[in-house]
């Protein structure tokens, strides 16, 4: 069941320069059942340019709350970044499909660039409470860019690189040592496109399975207007409802 | 409680609220929202006689109040649709009516021909309008000659009630419209999106995958309304009216300057429970003005 629900803004966390967390619970107490890799279609309050609902992915689900990162990039996210305490936010959620969390053992590798760590805080959760190890390998530019570090360090082991070396090791996470020297039974990633392409690389050399989460543009969020779509082995299929989490051995990327 | 009901030709609308094709699916990605009993009629994806793959990704660009879209009729054709999604459709209690596309009058009206046997379907829309495929759609819809061929194709080999949807990217909408009146469509609608084009600057290209992409959403609205005016004065068939409708005000605009019947199309995307709210929204206004019947503000400009 999908709903386009009333939720009120209970904190809004400046986490960098660019990046808020926004914690808001449903206006009527009902919170729905979300997967993680699941994501939501905001209405940002700022509506004249931004006329379309924003996709965002699911941070977290606790205690009766929803957690969302934004990014502030344009009007809309950047209206969505000045909310307070008390402020309504209309969502349609939950979308998409979500990571294979459940049905996965052993040591998961989840591989997350910029904002694009979002997703893999729920993610994380759920393997863990599932039985498997969650290992977690974020990227950014800067130390000030691996966002929630302390909260993914509750879950599962992090490994991190910036490019300018100021935490974990220098350079992109596909250096990282531990791709070399660790045997991992999955891997999930989300961020930048040539990151994903990078780590998918990575699993087909190594002969594991990989998940990725797509962003691309999208109206409608329900499979209605086909303008989010991606090739796959079966031809254009939208990202919204056939994603946004697609193994790679469904995609038509060039590894 | 006003009477809403209208007629389009042979058939009859419980309330003049559809939805626009190509923004609305086949009703089923909707019915968390909104109940289709609810709606006048909903008028599925185009669909085209054998499968179209559809232009590549980025298909669409977010534009002021609109959105630019190239989507290029993606749908696994005709047949498809006749074994696989219309049995879901059929216990749909609203009228669902087939977009129908072709790249020439005889597939075209193939395609029709096709619809014509499934019985829960009393409509078809013929789209000779779309802007984002490069054989047939707008090539027909922007001629008298071509408009007219497609519609005496069409006409031939369907029985039930055919709507035209008409492309605002004429000269002069109304002579296309008198063009497929006298072909014998039942009625015409209007309008189908206005070609425009995005340009990323910094990365010095098109937003869209083909260049150019059809512009929808309330940045059109007035374009459609004085377009539905200029067609309800100049045929005799019905109208329905589209274009950037996000409301019972807006839905009331479009009644009033002739159309007998509107459909809501880019606000679905906002909003999934739109459709059911205008219904509400054109009840309540017609309340408020102590109006019994919808039709009492059909054309009165």
């Amino acid at each position: 069941m999908k709903y386009a629900k009333d939720f009120i803004i209970t904190s809004n966390e400046q986490l960098d320069q660019r990046n808020v967390l926004l914690k808001m619970r449903p206006a009527d107490g009902d919170m729905p059942t979300m997967q993680p890799g699941q994501f939501v279609q905001v209405q940002s309050p700022a509506n004249k340019d931004t006329f379309l609902r924003l996709p965002i992915s699911i941070n977290n689900v606790e205690d009766g709350q929803l957690w969302l990162m934004v990014q502030m990039i344009g009007e809309g996210t950047k209206a969505l970044g000045y909310l307070r305490r008390g402020d309504p936010l209309n969502l349609v959620l939950p979308l998409g499909n979500g990571f294979s969390v459940s049905e996965v053992k052993g040591t998961v590798l989840l591989v997350g660039g910029g904002v694009g760590i979002a997703p893999l805080l729920y993610a994380g959760r759920a393997l863990k409470d599932n039985g498997a190890e969650p290992v977690f390998l974020l990227g950014a530019r800067t130390a000030n860019g691996v966002l929630e570090r302390d909260l993914f360090e509750q879950i599962g082991r992090v490994l991190i690189t910036t490019e300018d070396g100021s935490l974990g090791e220098r350079g992109f996470v596909t250096q990282h040592s531990a791709l070399q020297s660790q045997h991992f039974d999955k891997i999930m990633v989300c961020g930048p496109k040539p990151m994903m392409v990078a780590v998918a690389r990575y699993a087909k050399q190594h002969s594991i399975d990989c998940e990725v989460s797509l962003e691309n543009m999208m109206a409608c969020g329900l499979g209605a207007c086909l303008c989010c779509v991606e090739k796959t082995v079966k031809g254009n299929v939208c990202v919204c409802t056939e994603g946004p989490v697609f193994n790679i051995n469904q995609l038509t990327w060039q590894l | 409680m006003a009477t809403l009901s209208v007629q389009i030709a042979g058939l009859t609308l419980r309330n003049p609220v559809m939805t626009a094709s190509g923004t609305f699916g086949y009703g089923l990605e909707f019915e968390d929202f909104v109940p289709m009993s609810k709606l006048g009629g909903i008028i599925v994806k185009g669909t085209t006689l054998l499968p179209r793959e559809g232009n590549d990704y980025p298909r669409m660009a977010e534009t002021a109040s609109g959105m630019l879209n190239c989507v290029g009729l993606q749908n696994k054709g005709v047949h498809y649709f006749a074994e696989h999604i219309y049995p879901q459709l059929c216990d749909m209690d609203t009228n669902v009516i087939v977009n129908v596309s072709g790249s020439s009058p005889d597939n075209y009206a193939e395609c029709a021909a096709v619809i014509d046997t499934l019985d829960h379907i009393p409509a078809i829309e013929l789209n000779i309008s779309c802007p984002n495929v490069k054989d047939g759609g707008m090539a027909f819809g922007v001629s008298c000659q071509g408009a007219a061929s497609v519609v005496r194709a069409v006409r031939r080999k369907y029985s039930k009630t055919l709507i035209v949807k008409l492309s605002p990217n004429v000269t002069d909408i109304t002579a296309i419209a008198r063009a497929v009146e006298d072909e014998g469509a039942d009625a015409v609608s209007l309008i189908n999106t206005l070609m425009g084009m995005s340009i990323d600057i910094e990365r010095r290209c098109p937003r869209l995958s083909i260049g150019t992409g059809g512009l929808s959403g309330p940045a059109i609205k007035p374009v459609a309304v004085r377009m539905v005016h200029q067609v309800a004065h100049a045929v005799k068939i019905p109208v329905i009216g589209l274009g950037g409708i996000m409301t019972a005000a807006d839905a009331i605009e479009f009644l009033m300057a002739g159309a007998t019947a509107i459909q809501v199309g880019t606000a679905n995307f906002i909003d999934p429970a739109v459709t059911g709210k205008i219904v509400d929204g054109l009840n309540q206004w017609l309340d408020n003005h102590k109006l019994a019947d919808i039709h009492e503000i059909i054309g009165i400009i």
